[in-house]
C-alpha cells in the first residue's frame, strides 16, 4: 500500500515551518526565563536589540554567522551523502594550524590578497586531511563515522594543546599561542560595507571571510545540484543500493565527500584565527562545529537555509552575550538553553508541526499539495 | 440468508487528499469465501485496515454478525473474532511455533501454564482444521507455507471465526499454495469465513464464492464467483479491456551472447546461495528462470549484472569475460551493452527521493550527452527524461516530480524506458511486474517481446509464474540455489511447479 501523499509548497517548506519552529523554541524558552523569575519580553527585546539593533551589533552578528555558513555547510554536504560529520569542531581546529602556517611563513613577504588564496587552501587541506581518516575508516572498514569524527575532535584538541605549547608558542611567552600575524597574514575588515548603508561601526571583527562564506555556499549548491559529483553524493546519501546499482564507488564517494566537508569545516578558521584574532589560540573553534549541526538541520542542508540560519544562530550567539550582560539573572548557560531549544525544534522535532500543516493546506488547497497528480496517475 | 458476517456501510478513508476509500458497502455472507480484487491502490488494504483497526474510517459504519461495531485497534477486532494473516509474516523468528501463537495473550503470569493450555488448544484446532505444525518447532527453521500455518493458527488461537488473509500466496509455491486452498475450504466448511485479498485473477476463481472488485478506492463490483469469468474481472480491475496473455510470435534465436557457467555465489555467511549454475541466452530470445522466491535468484541476476562477487565460475557476455571477483562494475557491464531492470526497484532501480528525470539517467550519468565536463547537463537531462516519458506513456507526465509520488507501474516504466532506450545488447530483468497494475503488465510485456523481436537477448526472472509461461521462450527452474530443470515454453504449471518445489528431475518425469 502506498503511502499517501501531500506535499506542501516549497514557501511554506523551507519558510513556514522553520518560522513555527522557531516561535516554538522561543516561546518554550520563554518560559524558562519566566520560571526563573524574569521578564520574558524584555529578555526578547534585549537579546535582538543586541543582535541587530546597532551598526556594531550587526557587524558581531554576521561575524559569528560566518563561522556557522562554513560548519553548517561542511555538516549538510555530509547530510547530503548521509554521513554525519560530527567532527567539524576538530576539523575547523585543525584547519586553524593550516592557516597558521601559511600565515607565518608568508605574512613578512606576501600582501593579504596573496596570503588569502594560501590560506584558504591550507585551512581547506588541513580540515580535509583530518576528514580523510575518519573517511578511510568508514568507507573501507565500516567503522561509524559519528564515532570516529566525534574522537578525532578530542584528538584534534589534545594535538593542538601540545603544538601550541611545545612547538608554535614564541619562546619566553606565557600565553599558549602563536606570534600574531603581520600585516600579510590579516584579513581586512568589512566595516566599511555596515557604514556605507549608514551604520555605526566602533570596531567589530566582521572580515573579509564573510564574503568567502556566502562563495562557498553558492559552490556548494552548484556541488550538490548541478555537478555529476553532487548526483552521485546525493544517489548515495538515499540509496546506497541504488547507488551500486549505478556503478557508483562507495568508497571513493564517501572519501570524497568527507575530504569536501572537512575542508569547509577547516575554511571556518580563516574567520578567527586569520579574520580576527590574528593569531592561532587554544580552542578558537569554541563550539562552532558542534553549532554547524544545528545550522545545517535548521537549513534542510541547503545553502538557501543555511544562510539564514547561520546568520540566526550568529544572532543568538551576540545577542546573548548582551542579554547575559544587561540581565544578570539570566546567566550564558540561559542562552545555551535556547539554542538548545532551537535545535531540539528545528532539528530534532522538525516534522512535529508538518501533518497538521499538511492537512490544513489539504483542506483549503487540495491542488497546492500536489494532490491532483496522485489521482491523475492511475487514469 | 443469515445476518452477514461483516456489512460495511458507506465506509469512506481519505489521505490528505487522496480518496483512499469512498463510500464503500459491503456485504460478506457468513460461511463462505470472499475475496477482494483490485490492482495496487485500489483501497484493498485500506479497507481491510480499517475493518482491523489500523486506521479509523472518516465516516461509515462497520457491523459485525448484525452488531454495530467500533472498532479503534486490533484488539477490538480480535475482541469481535476478526483475526488477520499478513503478507509479510508478523512472527518472531527465534522463537518457537507455540510461543510465537501465545505471545500476546499469555493470560498468565508464568509461561509455564499458558504454554500448557496453549499446547491443548493448539492440539485441538490442528485436529479440527488439519493445520498440522510442530508447537515446538523454531520458526526460522519452518518453510514459509508452515511460517504462514503458524500466522492462521494464531487468529484461531485468539478465537478468529473471520479471517482477513492479505495476499497469502505472494511467498508460496503452487504447491502450497494448492494446500492453503485446501485448508481455507476447510475453514468454511467448519463455519469460518473467509476475506480473501488478492490481485491474482485465477486465486479469485479457484477458491472463492463471492468476489468484490475494488478500483480507484470504490467498490465496482460484487459477484458470485460461479456467475463470473477472468475476462469480466479483469476488465472490471482495469476499467477496460485487458489482454491477458500476450500475443507473441515465434522466436528467431541468433548466436549465443550471454553465458554462465559453473557459477558458485555464496552469502556473507558462506552460504552457497547460487550453486554451480550454467546457462546461455542467445539474442532474439527470452529464457525465463522459474523459481519461489529466495532460492538465488537474485543473487544470480546481482552476480550476473556485476553487482556481487562469485566464488567460482565465469560469465561471459558478447564473447569476453565478466569480471566476478574483483571490483565489480556496473558500468563497465552497461558500456558493454548489458542493461539491467533490478528486482528492488524501490532501492535499487530508483532513488525515490530523486526527481523522475534524475532517475531517468541512472546508471548512465557518465554519459556524454548527459554531462558537461563535471557539470550535468539539466537542460538535455529534462529534455531526454520528457521523452521517455511520452515514449513509454509514464504518468503523470512531469518530469520533474518526485519519483515517490508515481504509481508502481509507472515507477517500472522509468525504470524499463531507462534501460531500454539504451538500445543493450542483453536485458536482465527481475520481477518486471512486481507490484504494477494489470494495465501497466499488459504494456510492460509488450515491450518485452519487442525487445526480443529487435534481436536482444532477455533473461526474466519472475516468481510469476504466469508471466514466465507467456514470456519465455526457454523456462529454467531454480530451486536452492541451482538450475534443476529446463522446459519449453509450452510446459505445464503442475510440471513447473514441482520442479520449483525441488522434486527431482526424474520424479517429476514420472
Amino acid at each position: 500500500m502506498s503511502t499517501p501523499y501531500a506535499k506542501l509548497p516549497a514557501w511554506a517548506d523551507y519558510g513556514l515551518i522553520p518560522l513555527i519552529n522557531l516561535l516554538v523554541a522561543f516561546v518554550v524558552a520563554g518560559l524558562v526565563v519566566l520560571l526563573i523569575g524574569e521578564n520574558p519580553l524584555r529578555a526578547a527585546v534585549i537579546l535582538v536589540d543586541g543582535a541587530i539593533g546597532r551598526g556594531q551589533a550587526i557587524a558581531y552578528t554576521l561575524y559569528y554567522a560566518t563561522s556557522f555558513i562554513f560548519t553548517g555547510l561542511a555538516v549538510a554536504v555530509a547530510f547530503h551523502c548521509s554521513l554525519f560529520n560530527i567532527g567539524g569542531e576538530g576539523q575547523a581546529y585543525i584547519g586553524g594550524l593550516g592557516v597558521a602556517l601559511v600565515c607565518l611563513t608568508f605574512d613578512s613577504v606576501l600582501p593579504w590578497w596573496l596570503t588569502f588564496p594560501l590560506a584558504i587552501a591550507g585551512a581547506a587541506l588541513f580540515g580535509a586531511a583530518w576528514a580523510f581518516i575518519p573517511a578511510y575508516f568508514q568507507a573501507k572498514r565500516g567503522s561509524h563515522i559519528v564515532i570516529t569524527t566525534i574522537m578525532f575532535n578530542f584528538i584534534a584538541a589534545s594535538l593542538m594543546v601540545y603544538l601550541l605549547v611545545e612547538v608554535l608558542k614564541p619562546a619566553g611567552s606565557q600565553a599558549p599561542q602563536t606570534r600574531t600575524f603581520l600585516e600579510g597574514g590579516q584579513l581586512p575588515k568589512l566595516n566599511w560595507m555596515l557604514e556605507a548603508v549608514g551604520l555605526t561601526v566602533r570596531s567589530a571583527p566582521l572580515n573579509v571571510s564573510f564574503l568567502l562564506a556566502l562563495v562557498a555556499a553558492f559552490l556548494v549548491w552548484v556541488l550538490i545540484w548541478r555537478t555529476r559529483l553532487g548526483y552521485e553524493i546525493r544517489m548515495r546519501g538515499h540509496s546506497p543500493k541504488a547507488a551500486r546499482y549505478a556503478g557508483v564507488s562507495e568508497v571513493r564517494v564517501i572519501i570524497v565527500t568527507m575530504l569536501i566537508s572537512g575542508a569547509l569545516a577547516g575554511m571556518m578558521a580563516l574567520n578567527p584565527v586569520m579574520g580576527d584574532q590574528n593569531r592561532l589560540q587554544i580552542d578558537f573553534v569554541t563550539g562552532a562545529g558542534f553549532v554547524g549541526i544545528a545550522v545545517a538541520l535548521m537549513g534542510r542542508s541547503h545553502p538557501a537555509g543555511i544562510v539564514p540560519a547561520a546568520i540566526l544562530f550568529g544572532m543568538l550567539y551576540q545577542g546573548g552575550a548582551e542579554l547575559a550582560f544587561e540581565m544578570p539573572g539570566i546567566s550564558r548557560d540561559m542562552i545555551v538553553i535556547i539554542q538548545g531549544l532551537v535545535i531540539l525544534f528545528a532539528g530534532a522535532l522538525e516534522h512535529m508541526f508538518r501533518p497538521s500543516l499538511q492537512a490544513l493546506f489539504a483542506s483549503f488547497s487540495p491542488r497546492a499539495v500536489g494532490a491532483e497528480a496522485k489521482q491523475g496517475e492511475s487514469a | 440468508m443469515a445476518e452477514a458476517a461483516i456489512e460495511l456501510k458507506g465506509i469512506s478513508k481519505s489521505f490528505g487528499s487522496v480518496r483512499a476509500n469512498r463510500d464503500i458497502d459491503l456485504k460478506i455472507a457468513p460461511g463462505t469465501i470472499h475475496g477482494i480484487i483490485g490492482e495496487n491502490g485500489a483501497g484493498k488494504s485500506t479497507l481491510m485496515s480499517i475493518l482491523y483497526g489500523f486506521y479509523q474510517a472518516d465516516s461509515g459504519e462497520i457491523f459485525v454478525n448484525g452488531e454495530r461495531a467500533v472498532i479503534h485497534a486490533s484488539s477490538d477486532a480480535i475482541a469481535r473474532g476478526i483475526g488477520m494473516v499478513h503478507q509479510h509474516f508478523m512472527l518472531v523468528h527465534n522463537f518457537t511455533v507455540l510461543e510465537n501463537v501465545i505471545l500476546g495473550a499469555e493470560g498468565e503470569p508464568l509461561l509455564k501454564t499458558s504454554i500448557a493450555k496453549a499446547r491443548s488448544e493448539l492440539e485441538r484446532l490442528e485436529r479440527d482444521y488439519g493445520l498440522e505444525v510442530d508447537p515446538d518447532a523454531v520458526i526460522e527453521d519452518l518453510p514459509v507455507g508452515l511460517q504462514q500455518r503458524v500466522e492462521i493458527l494464531k487468529a484461531l488461537f485468539r478465537g478468529a471465526d473471520i479471517l482477513i488473509l492479505d495476499e497469502p500466496t505472494g511467498v508460496l509455491t503452487p504447491a502450497e499454495a494448492e494446500h492453503l486452498f485446501r485448508i481455507l475450504r476447510q475453514l468454511k466448511d467448519e463455519g469460518k469465513t473467509i476475506v480473501l485479498i488478492t490481485h491474482k485473477l485465477r486465486e479469485i476463481m479457484a477458491v472463492t464464492d463471492n468476489v468484490s472488485v475494488m478500483r480507484q478506492g470504490a467498490l465496482v463490483a460484487t459477484r458470485k464467483t460461479a456467475e463470473t469469468t477472468v475476462e469480466e474481472l479483469a476488465e472490471l480491475m482495469v476499467g477496460r479491456r485487458v489482454l491477458l496473455r500476450v500475443e507473441k510470435g515465434d522466436a528467431h534465436p541468433g548466436d549465443f551472447i550471454l553465458s554462465v557457467k559453473n557459477l558458485t555465489v555464496e552469502d556473507m555467511r558462506g552460504v552457497k546461495m547460487v550453486d554451480d549454475v550454467s546457462l546461455d541466452v542467445r539474442t532474439g530470445e527470452i529464457v525465463g528462470i522459474a523459481g519461489v522466491a529466495g532460492n538465488g535468484q537474485t543473487e544470480l541476476l546481482e552476480t550476473i549484472t556485476g553487482m556481487r562477487k562469485a566464488v567460482s565460475g565465469t560469465v561471459t557476455l558478447d564473447g569476453a569475460p565478466v569480471e566476478l571477483t574483483g571490483e565489480a562494475d556496473p558500468t563497465d557491464l552497461r558500456r558493454r551493452g548489458m542493461a539491467h531492470v533490478p528486482e528492488d526497484r524501490h532501492n535499487m532501480g530508483l532513488v525515490l527521493p530523486f526527481e523522475e528525470n534524475e532517475n531517468a539517467i541512472l546508471g548512465y550519468h557518465w554519459q556524454d550527452k548527459y554531462v558537461n565536463g563535471p557539470f550535468l547537463d539539466i537542460e538535455a537531462i529534462r529534455r531526454d527524461a520528457q521523452g521517455k516519458i511520452e515514449k513509454y506513456d509514464i504518468r503523470p507526465t512531469d518530469a520533474r516530480l518526485k519519483t515517490a509520488n508515481f504509481s508502481g507501474g509507472n515507477q517500472q516504466k522509468i525504470v524499463l524506458a531507462r534501460e531500454m532506450e539504451q538500445d543493450p545488447k542483453v536485458l536482465i530483468v527481475g520481477q518486471p511486474t512486481r507490484g504494477v497494475d494489470v494495465g501497466a503488465i499488459e504494456f510492460i510485456h509488450k515491450r518485452l517481446i519487442d525487445m526480443r523481436d529487435q534481436g536482444k537477448a532477455v533473461l526474466l526472472v519472475s516468481v510469476e509464474l504466469d508471466e514466465i509461461r507467456s514470456l519465455s521462450d526457454r523456462i529454467l527452474v531454480m530451486f536452492a540455489g541451482r538450475i534443476v530443470g529446463e522446459r519449453g515454453p509450452d510446459a505445464t504449471e503442475g510440471e513447473l511447479g514441482l520442479l520449483m518445489a525441488g522434486v527431482e528431475e526424474k520424479e517429476a518425469a514420472e
